[in-house]
């Protein structure tokens, strides 16, 4: 694994098909299925990690593709008011970065769906980019989506990624124009993270008009899985959005139901299950 | 499994000599700098370099910024000697650049109205900023005011407490002020709130940060609109006394008056330079908001830069009395002066900055912004270990009327 770094640019996409994470084969295996991936977003150790825990075993249970693990930071600029107050939740257990790898190494066994870690750059960088990855595959995650990391700025980090076969998921918005998506879509490996709207997270009753377009654009330009993400909370976004992509991702709406927790763990558990049944049944509709 | 701090973050490339070519074309001063944002910001951060570059070459540009410095603020500042001042501390002449004297009391109308020029050129209608002390905020408002533009501050809501007075005055213009409730309910809040509102509305609105923080341009840009200080004070210095200050001190919180004062004078090696954070309550994590001195480097609110963090790298909470410099991180080109070794920085205790107020109140009639307090204070101990014939410029950068409520609350007295 110790070839020049020069070569994994060059090769990179070859890459993607001769040393696949956990997350290229399941594209594939979704595209020979004709499905479509379901990705739900939960916040680490809100309001602990054996409720996360819990939550990730179901969510596999349910037939979840994949899991998008949210690693609480103090600072999260890109996100709304459910997920500020989950990571502010999360923070005050005290929980520490080394807390969430340790308990997700432990419950890794018990999942089928890979899992792949949304966490700021001020945490990666802290740790030392080849420290968080190695840590991060150690406890079993097969990539990361740093949502403040400008492809401009991921050189380092998406060298590592490579030379340690993790996938570097990388974000692209309404308010990128078309020769910068196809940039990011060439410097991201997974897959595309397409940003619904121009804001932060959270749910929205209307997602922009224009958004199928633009996928769908992209879509023909790129061989890289495209899956949406922010905003989507109801099962009629799910059944526009699956079929013009190749995977949605939920995050405030489960996140929302987390906030029960605290209360009753069991009644957080049962409205997670019945949104994320009624989600999948939606894009189930969709399979071809 | 190691989580330990890595070694690159120890290692990090020393700069020997600060130049003033900074920053490079990705807002690189040294290592420090860069743009850490959502992808959702990209273009408006790109367009905003455009217009700035255009905006710095275009001659009209400079002429209004400067009619509208001379008329409407009322530059340039004066240098001040305060003699009463130097006599009683019986070391080096203390020299006061009056930015205290400017309309709305501080420096920050020098940024505001350079970025509200460029938030019409760019023919984005609406504004938004964050504030700590509402110096700036005041100052936004009122950039907006001048211009008709709609402007909304955020500001957390311990500072809406403790600065009430600025809070009036910003409404008085026409400014929405919306109190931030999150986290410490302090400056840092007011940052992340106001990037929240510019993800959701960056085709239409521009945010005008108030201080050489967040990402690339902002450092540089707000540098060169608040360089004004330091330009004009070289050659007032030049014209009173016919030299170059021996030492300048300002007060540092993310950095602007300090900046602008400091970036003329980082070629004149014979000048000393002094930036001065918030000891708050003492060297104790938690008790002070001393990032230079305390903290390392990490990433906060768009740029690489000494943060006061944890070993995860979350912000850690911070103190200071003074809302203005009650923040954990601070402008990535101070970072780079203290790497190189050009700006001294140390930092000032909330006690020592309170005796500054009234030092400064009794010996010269000025009643000095709690931040600047903290210049004075360190200033105050600098002079004493100078001689008569030397000379020590402070930056004066916001006058005291707003905190005569808050002082009189620290102190139990009535207001």
């Amino acid at each position: 694994m110790n070839r020049p770094a020069k070569i994994f640019i060059l090769h990179s996409r070859l890459r993607a098909y001769y040393l696949m994470t956990a997350i290229d084969d399941l594209f594939v295996r979704l595209k020979s299925q004709g499905k479509k991936a379901f990705m739900p977003f939960v916040t680490a150790a809100d309001p602990n990690l054996g409720f996360t825990r819990q939550v990730l075993r179901k969510l596999d249970q349910l037939g979840c593709s994949m899991a998008e693990v949210g690693i609480p930071y103090s600072d999260p600029i890109a996100d709304g008011p459910v997920i500020q107050a989950s990571y502010t939740r999360a923070l005050a257990t005290k929980v520490k970065l080394k807390d969430i790898f340790n308990e997700i190494a432990a419950e890794r066994a018990n999942l089928s769906m890979p899992l792949v870690s949304m966490v700021s750059y001020a945490i990666i960088h802290r740790q030392g980019p080849q420290c968080y990855v190695d840590a991060a595959l150690a406890a079993g995650f097969s990539g990361a989506i740093v949502p403040d990391l400008l492809v401009e700025e991921s050189g380092a980090l998406a060298r590592i990624c490579h030379a340690n076969n993790f996938n570097l998921i990388q974000l692209v918005t309404p308010t990128t124009p078309r020769d910068r998506a196809l940039k990011i879509a060439e410097h991201s490996s997974g897959f595309l993270y397409f940003v619904s709207v121009t804001g932060i997270t959270g749910e929205r009753t209307e997602l922009p008009p224009d958004l199928v377009d633009r996928v769908s654009w992209l879509r023909e330009r790129t061989p890289l899985p495209i899956c949406i993400g922010f905003g989507i909370s109801k099962p009629e976004h799910v059944r526009l959005l699956a079929p013009v992509s190749d995977g949605l991702i939920v995050g405030s709406a489960i996140v929302r139901m987390m906030e029960q927790a605290a209360k009753s763990e069991q009644e957080a558990l049962k409205s997670i299950e019945e949104l994320v049944s009624s989600l999948i049944s939606a894009m189930d509709e969709n399979a071809v | 499994m190691s989580l330990a701090p890595s070694s690159h973050m120890v290692n990090r490339s020393v700069e020997t000599t600060a130049t003033k070519q900074v920053p490079d074309l990705n807002g690189r001063f040294g290592d420090f700098g860069g743009r850490y944002v959502p992808e959702t910001l990209t273009r408006a951060l790109d367009e905003l370099i455009v217009a700035y570059n255009q905006a710095m070459q275009d001659p009209d540009f400079h002429a209004e910024l400067n009619e509208l410095l001379h008329r409407f603020v009322g530059r340039p500042s004066p240098l001040y000697h305060a003699k009463r001042l130097s006599k009683q501390l019986g070391g080096a002449q203390i020299w006061l650049k009056r930015e205290d004297l400017n309309h709305t009391g501080a420096h920050k109308i020098n940024n505001t109205l350079g970025q509200a020029l460029l938030t019409l050129r760019m023919k984005k209608t609406r504004v938004i900023a964050e504030t700590g002390a509402g110096q700036h905020g005041v100052a936004s408002a009122t950039a907006c005011a001048h211009f008709g533009l709609p402007c909304v501050v955020y500001m957390g809501s311990e500072d809406v407490r403790r600065q009430k007075p600025n809070v009036f005055s910003m409404r008085l213009m026409g400014a929405e002020v919306r109190p931030v409730e999150s986290g410490s309910r302090t400056l840092r809040d007011a940052v992340n709130e106001a990037m929240r509102d510019w993800m959701s509305s960056v085709e239409n609105t521009h945010y005008i940060i108030g201080s050489v923080i967040g990402p690339h341009p902002f450092p540089m840009m707000v540098r060169d609109f608040q360089s004004v200080i330091g330009r004009e004070c070289r050659e007032q210095c030049l014209s009173s006394f016919g030299r170059l200050p021996d030492t300048i001190v300002a007060c540092v919180g993310g950095g602007s008056n300090a900046a602008g004062m400091f970036y003329p004078f980082v070629d004149d090696r014979s000048v000393r330079l002094i930036g001065v954070e918030a000891g708050g309550r003492g060297a104790t994590p938690g008790e002070h908001a001393s990032p230079l001195s305390y903290g390392s480097p990490g990433v906060l609110h768009g740029s690489y830069s000494y943060v006061m963090q944890d070993e995860d790298g979350q912000t850690s909470d911070v103190h200071s009395m003074s809302a203005g410099l009650d923040y954990p991180g601070v402008g990535p080109e101070h970072s780079y002066w203290k790497d190189s070794q050009r700006v001294e920085y140390t930092s000032c205790r909330d006690d020592e900055a309170l005796g500054a107020f009234d030092f400064l109140a009794r010996n010269e009639g000025i009643l000095t912004a709690l931040e600047t307090c903290h210049a004075v204070a360190k200033a105050a101990e600098t002079a004493k270990t100078m001689t008569p014939d030397q000379h020590l410029v402070i930056c004066l950068s916001g006058r005291g009327d707003k905190d005569a409520a808050e002082l009189a609350r620290l102190r139990g007295q009535e207001w």
